[in-house]
């Protein structure tokens, strides 16, 4: 073939000790399309920002028309005509579409809006998108918004466009519509590189697959001559032994039951499809899937914080041998039933734990309403924070210490010990070992391996598939809000799992209420 | 009866131009996200600094030239405005201390540095009385010649000093930049959704610094306004009042538009002396009409937050810093 567009050779990039990127390269072609496939935290997105300008390689060597390039800033990216599309729109709200894509634009001569707008719908006829330049970001659609960013980027006269998973936020239709319009781009001579973690979409729109997997580069494939299973395997890797402790659950009974389960977000996309499962006491349920599937809001709607639009999340009560339906009660009753959330969202501190608050009025957070007097009772809370800090082994120079300034495991440890000293019934735990070392995350495994014995219910979010498999006895897999899968952590593997989380929704149906 | 009328709406106008000045000034800063509290003391150190710049030179030539009476009074005002608004931007750009607090503080300090110079003025160049400067304060109410040969419409409309038609001058030509300039756009996009405007390429610490003192600047001129031309060249401790938070309700009442602070301007002049304008009213019927300006902006603050309009809510980012996002 030709000159590549653009060339990426042995490309590396560290943040702290983390590698993100380890001597990656990757080409892309003007006129076409190249899918760039890794799960989260691959380093697909870290890669393609360092393209834009965003961060800048630590080793390495760009090329753009074979040219060696230097890209230290996203005017750097814009000169050498390349556009990015973030997953997170950067547009002001109350702009019209046009002025949002001539916004910092430096051309010469008098500010003509009007001038823009012909532009814009210049742009839009000749690939073929529906777009009113006219019409104010707030009142469009998450589609619209998008393409708002793709004509942001022409504009400019980008001639390679990075989109960072856009078919995350639309629905099947609108899928297809932005394909169609990759699809003039790219006859029209632009290079376009797509980051997605769906391989349907994969095998759909692209002409050659890169993989990467933990920052590594692992190869590239002609579409046309791969297959699901080979890129799932290259996606996932093999299998890596971890050594955690399973022991075989003991009498076990249901303890929680969803049923059909729906859920919408404030903007109107269904979130949650359809649920159903059951979590047994003495058991350690996972719940794998890419990022964004319906995790967060699942365990919302278990512990009463997310609203519910359908189906029925029923208790069985170990203590009086009743069920109870908990969706119509507040988190507090909730609560006091035995069902713990212990959510550990990615800013850790956010909820749960009050970051300026010492390690025992944290404590309290969850015990403050059992005094008598309006006087605090500090001596209970005191001797549960201490005895988290030697269980546990918190690092800290007291108890006395705001959480804020211990290290994320430790607050992680203070966490998990607070939640599990209330002696739940049901305990949900999501992404605990995040950011924690090894040592620390084995720590907080067998934590949870102690209140699975006790039979405790345990509900696990999780990431890393390896853990997944061989810590839980059953994995629940979410892809798109919908169970696509109940398997058994003792005879499942990774590409398995791996397929499962990237069924996504080949059937077409919209997820979209209409 | 025409000849009240006339004379309220005079009186309203003369009032409105204070707050058109401190109003104004406050769109433009919070059209960049900085919410400044501090202008009612700005507004203050405006006014006392054009006395200080005043006083030096009457009291250094033995005849004044009408013109430079101005200059002096106008460049020293000015720059202490800018200075005052200064200590804002620093505070909150480069320091991201928290706006509200600043501003508060500033406000206090601007209200004792007028306080203070007004006491000790005099007592610097050994004189005693009362602060009165005639030049300056005749230079600033000169208004135009024909004014009075134009009978009740030229007394109630035209009898101004400069600096009231600057001030509607002024929050035109801001209109005209906010919504029609490349700048403007800039401005409103950094007020909205800084990370948005910096990763247009724009240059946010500038924006803000800039609009933050120019804001300042022309806020300043209501203080000035007031000591010159309202009260002639005297300066009375305290005489400024609470016509600075009055400015910045206007900001609400005008829905963050220049052009429409004109108006409400001379409303809330006009409220604000109306108990004047009412006969037979007690002293203490008079502070109940002198609420009306702030009832009329608390039902203002409820309809437009009721009604959600996108387009008058105030700027997305408004008193928030920000910091570039950094792995």
């Amino acid at each position: 073939m030709s000159t590549p567009a653009i060339e990426l050779k042995n490309i590396s990039k560290t943040f702290g000790s983390i590698a993100a990127n380890k001597g990656v390269n990757l080409t892309v072609y003007n006129g076409e399309i190249l899918s760039l496939l890794g799960e989260n935290g691959s380093g697909k997105t870290t890669l393609m920002n360092m393209i834009s300008g965003i961060y800048f390689p630590d080793a390495g060597h760009i090329y753009i028309d074979g040219k060696e390039v230097v890209i230290r800033s996203p005017k750097d990216a814009f000169d050498h005509r390349i556009g990015m599309i973030h997953q997170h729109f950067k547009l002001v709200d109350i702009f019209t579409a046009a002025e949002n894509i001539v916004l910092g634009l430096e051309e010469g001569g008098r500010f003509n809006i009007k001038e823009a707008e012909n532009k814009v719908r210049e742009i839009s006829t000749r690939y073929g998108f529906d777009i009113d330049p006219t019409k104010k970001i707030y009142e469009m659609s998450v589609s619209e918004k998008q393409t708002v960013e793709i004509i942001k980027v022409l504009y400019r006269g980008a001639n390679i466009l990075i989109l960072d998973e856009p078919t995350a936020v639309l629905t099947p239709q609108e899928t297809k519509k932005l394909f169609a319009v990759l699809r003039k781009m790219k006859e029209d001579g632009k290079a376009i590189v797509i980051i997605t973690h769906k391989l349907h979409e994969v095998l759909e729109i692209s002409d050659r697959v890169s993989v990467l997997r933990k920052g590594e580069y692992i190869g590239t494939l002609e579409t046309a001559n791969t297959d699901e299973s080979e890129l799932t395997e290259m996606m996932v890797g093999k299998k890596i032994s971890l050594n955690i402790d399973r022991s075989e659950p003991k009498d076990s009974v249901d303890r929680l039951e969803i049923n059909n389960l729906d859920c919408i977000t404030r903007d109107g996309v269904k979130i949650l499809d359809n649920i159903s499962f059951t979590v047994k006491s003495g058991e350690i349920l996972g719940i794998a899937g890419i990022a964004g599937s319906g995790q967060k809001e699942l365990l919302e709607s278990i512990a009463g914080l997310q609203k519910v639009r359908n189906g029925e999340i029923i208790y069985h009560n170990p203590k009086t041998g009743s069920t109870d339906s908990l969706r119509d009660k507040t988190p507090m009753q909730i609560k006091e039933l035995g069902v713990r959330l212990s959510f550990v969202p990615e800013d850790r501190l956010g909820m749960g734990l009050v970051g300026n608050m010492d390690i025992i009025d944290n404590m309290m957070l969850r015990s403050y309403r059992k005094g008598k007097s309006v006087f605090l009772n500090r001596k209970k809370p005191r001797s549960l924070a201490d005895k988290i800090i030697t269980d546990l082994e918190v690092v800290t120079p007291s108890a006395n210490t705001p959480i804020r300034r211990l290290s994320g495991g430790n607050v992680q440890k203070v966490l998990v010990g607070r939640e599990i000293s209330a002696a739940p019934t049901v305990l949900m735990v999501a992404y605990p070992v995040r950011g924690l070392d090894i040592n620390s995350s084995y720590l907080i495994y067998n934590l949870l391996n102690e209140q699975k014995e006790k039979g405790v219910a345990v509900i696990f979010v999780g990431e890393d598939l390896d853990v997944l498999i061989e810590l839980c006895d059953r994995i629940l897999v979410l892809s798109s809000g919908r169970v696509s899968g109940i398997v058994d952590g003792r005879t499942t593997d990774k590409s398995e799992i791996g397929l499962l989380m990237t069924k996504g929704e080949e059937g077409g149906e919209g997820n979209v209420e209409e | 009866m025409l000849s009240t009328i006339a004379s309220f709406i005079n009186a309203a106008i003369i009032q409105g131009i204070p707050l058109l000045f401190g109003s104004t000034g406050e769109i433009i800063t919070e059209k960049s996200g900085n919410l400044n509290l501090g202008i009612p003391g700005i507004m203050y150190v405006g006014g006392i600094s054009g006395i200080i710049g005043g006083y030096i030179y009457e009291h250094s030539v033995e005849n004044t030239v009408p013109i430079l009476c101005i200059l002096f009074s106008l460049c020293t005002s000015l720059i202490c405005s800018a200075l005052m608004s200064l200590i804002y931007a620093f505070l909150t750009q480069t320091l991201k201390a928290n706006q509200n607090v600043t501003g508060l503080a500033l406000t206090t300090f601007g209200v004792g540095v007028g306080n203070f110079f007004g006491g000790s003025l005099l007592k610097f160049f050994n004189e005693s009385g009362s602060i009165s400067l005639l030049d300056t304060g005749l230079a600033y109410k000169a208004c135009l010649p024909f004014a009075s040969k134009l009978g009740l419409f030229g007394k109630t409309f035209l009898s101004f000093g400069f600096l009231a038609y600057l001030a509607i001058i002024i929050a035109v030509v801001s209109s005209y930049i906010l919504n029609k300039t490349r700048v403007g756009l800039n401005l409103r996009a950094i007020g909205e959704n800084p990370a948005t405007a910096d990763a247009a390429g724009i240059n946010v610490t500038k924006y803000k610094y800039l609009s933050t003192i120019i804001g300042g600047m022309i806020a300043g001129l209501g203080g000035l306004y007031f000591v010159m031309d309202y009260t002639a060249g005297a300066w009375t401790n305290n005489g400024f009042g609470d016509r600075g938070w009055l400015a910045i309700a206007i900001v609400i009442f005008a829905l963050w538009k220049p052009k429409s602070a004109i108006l409400s301007s001379f409303i809330f002049g006009g409220l604000y002396i109306i108990c004047v304008y009412i006969p037979g009213l007690s002293s203490s019927s008079k502070e109940i009409i002198k609420m009306l300006p702030y009832l009329v902006t608390i039902a203002v603050l409820i309809i437009i937050s009721a009604r959600k309009k996108k387009e008058h809510q105030p700027p997305a980012s408004l008193g928030l810093s920000y910091f570039r996002e950094e792995r």
